[in-house]
């Protein structure tokens, strides 16, 4: 399994894309091959502010369940509304129309602490080992 | 949650590869989960019809002199009065009214076969064993038996020309002996998803022709491969109990809503004294069905509450695919136990408003009663 190479990764299976100073945060293919259909996102309000490594959010499929971990402390400035009405658009393109929230990072240097695609490419190998 | 390496395979792994089926470990099987999605797969069981590997459940065969009253002794169910030809479904249960498994028996002519759960095949086998008199012959042919499900209102269009025409006629909870798909099979009208549809038992070595053939007649009629995470939907929709989830040694089958598989006014069958004591003193609990609003699922082991109050914990739940909303099932006092009561669902930080309905949540599924 392979992944884009321009994100950073968690090992609680998010991704993490830096545009314009703002950090857009999602899961994984990986992760939504786990899930299987999700039916719901609960998502924060614009305005939080999250703090690193601690669950900010719920991803629901239909057969489990699972939180959200900040891959690093800021502010949420935008939730994707998309997923309300259509869920299951994280399934379908998990690392775009299937975003979950963009975040104003406390400090955007964190993102280097998070893993590379190659290194998470690795992590997720050694699940399977 | 990926496969070990002494989990064992049934005959249809490379059928399962090869259909891009995520594998999962479940009771010591690597079993397919889901093919293309738990709620495509759903759907096509509801619309059209999907192909299950259930080969993991446990069959045995029970024969000698007294096998009938020896099985209609061990389960709750009527056995002596089934027909050559019946299957029934039973509990099977403790001299304390819990639950040993869930168990379907098929009457032969000259023998019985039991269905199992894969989680009890060994704890079944050794509890039957511990209670058969010696003229009973129990064997486990759990190795030899490769059991598949053709489900939904078009399984009938699937078999149609490759079972025997009487196959076709069976009646519900009926079943025969015959070639499926030349081999030979018993072929079971039966299910656990709500639709109407097949079973169909046969020797491992015939896997690859039966697979392939139902694979090949229902590619017209939108067949598709169905894994374990769409048959949990499709039974839960059903309000079909599940072994270890909704039912175990602890609960009696009066308390999970199965009394109509309790014949109380049978002699001498196991768990038959503290049955009856259960429905005179009456329920202290009841499983009941619930559904919610929103999108928030409740889960096994979650807590049920009423006002605040415990009452009980989720046993079952999912996203019904059919319905669009999140349904479960649960314990909850007897009391609370009335259609259109409230409860909460206790959901990490959040309660999940529920309203207990009715079971099943589905009703207009094309099985035949």
């Amino acid at each position: 399994m392979a992944f884009p190479d321009d994100l950073r990764y968690t090992p609680e299976h998010e991704w993490t894309r830096l545009e314009g100073g703002l950090v857009t945060v999602g899961i994984t293919s990986y992760a939504t091959d786990q899930l299987g259909d999700v039916v719901f996102v609960e998502l924060p309000a614009a305005g939080k502010q999250l703090e690193a490594q601690k669950a900010f959010g719920v991803v629901e499929a239909v057969k489990t369940v699972s939180d959200l971990f900040a891959p690093l402390a800021g502010e949420v400035v935008e939730v994707n509304a998309a997923l309300a009405d259509n869920p299951a658009l994280v399934n379908q393109d998990p690392f775009g129309e299937g975003w979950m929230i963009r975040l104003k990072p406390a400090n955007a240097d964190h993102l280097m602490k998070l893993l590379s695609s190659v290194d998470y490419e690795k992590f997720v190998e050694e699940q399977h080992a | 949650m990926h496969p070990n390496t002494t989990s064992r395979r049934t005959p249809f792994h490379d059928f399962h590869r090869a259909a891009g089926a995520k594998l999962v470990e479940f009771a010591g099987f690597e079993m397919p989960v889901r093919y293309g999605g738990d709620v495509r797969e759903h759907l096509a069981v509801r619309n059209a019809v999907g192909l299950f590997d259930i080969t993991h459940m446990g069959e045995f065969r029970v024969t000698g002199a007294g096998a009938a009253e020896f099985i209609h002794r061990a389960v709750t169910n009527d056995v002596l009065g089934m027909e050559v030809g019946q299957a029934i479904y039973t509990p099977m249960c403790r001299p304390d009214g819990g639950i040993v498994d869930d168990l379907l028996v098929y009457r032969f002519a000259a023998h019985f076969m039991l269905v199992v759960n894969a989680s009890t095949t060994a704890k079944d086998l050794a509890w039957l064993q511990e209670h058969a008199p010696r003229a009973v012959e129990i064997t486990d042919l759990s190795d030899e038996t490769a059991l598949l499900a053709v489900q939904g209102p078009r399984a009938e269009q699937v078999l149609r020309g490759h079972v025997p025409d009487a196959a076709l006629q069976l009646g519900f909870y009926r079943f025969m002996e015959g070639p499926a798909f030349d081999a030979p099979a018993v072929i079971s009208r039966t299910g656990y998803t709500g639709e109407d549809g097949f079973e169909l038992y046969f020797h491992p070595r015939f896997a690859a022709q039966v697979w392939e053939g139902i694979v090949r007649a229902g590619a017209t009629a939108g067949l598709e491969p169905v894994g374990l995470g769409a048959r949990d939907t499709l039974r839960l929709e059903m309000g079909y109990v599940l072994y270890g989830n909704d039912i175990d040694d602890t609960t009696t089958p009066l308390e999970a809503g199965l009394g109509w598989t309790v014949k109380l006014k049978k002699e001498g069958f196991a768990g038959r004294d503290a049955l009856l004591r259960q429905r005179e003193q009456g329920l202290a609990r009841r499983l009941v069905g619930f559904e919610l609003d929103g999108r928030r699922v409740p889960r096994h082991g979650m807590a049920i509450e009423s006002g605040g109050r415990p009452m009980g914990r989720v046993t079952s739940g999912t996203f019904s695919p059919s319905l669009e909303r999140p349904i479960g099932m649960g314990y909850v006092e007897s009391a609370f136990d009335r259609p259109g009561g409230t409860l909460e669902v206790v959901a990490g930080g959040s309660k999940l408003s529920a309203r207990i309905v009715p079971r099943p949540f589905w009703t207009r599924g094309s099985r035949r009663s």
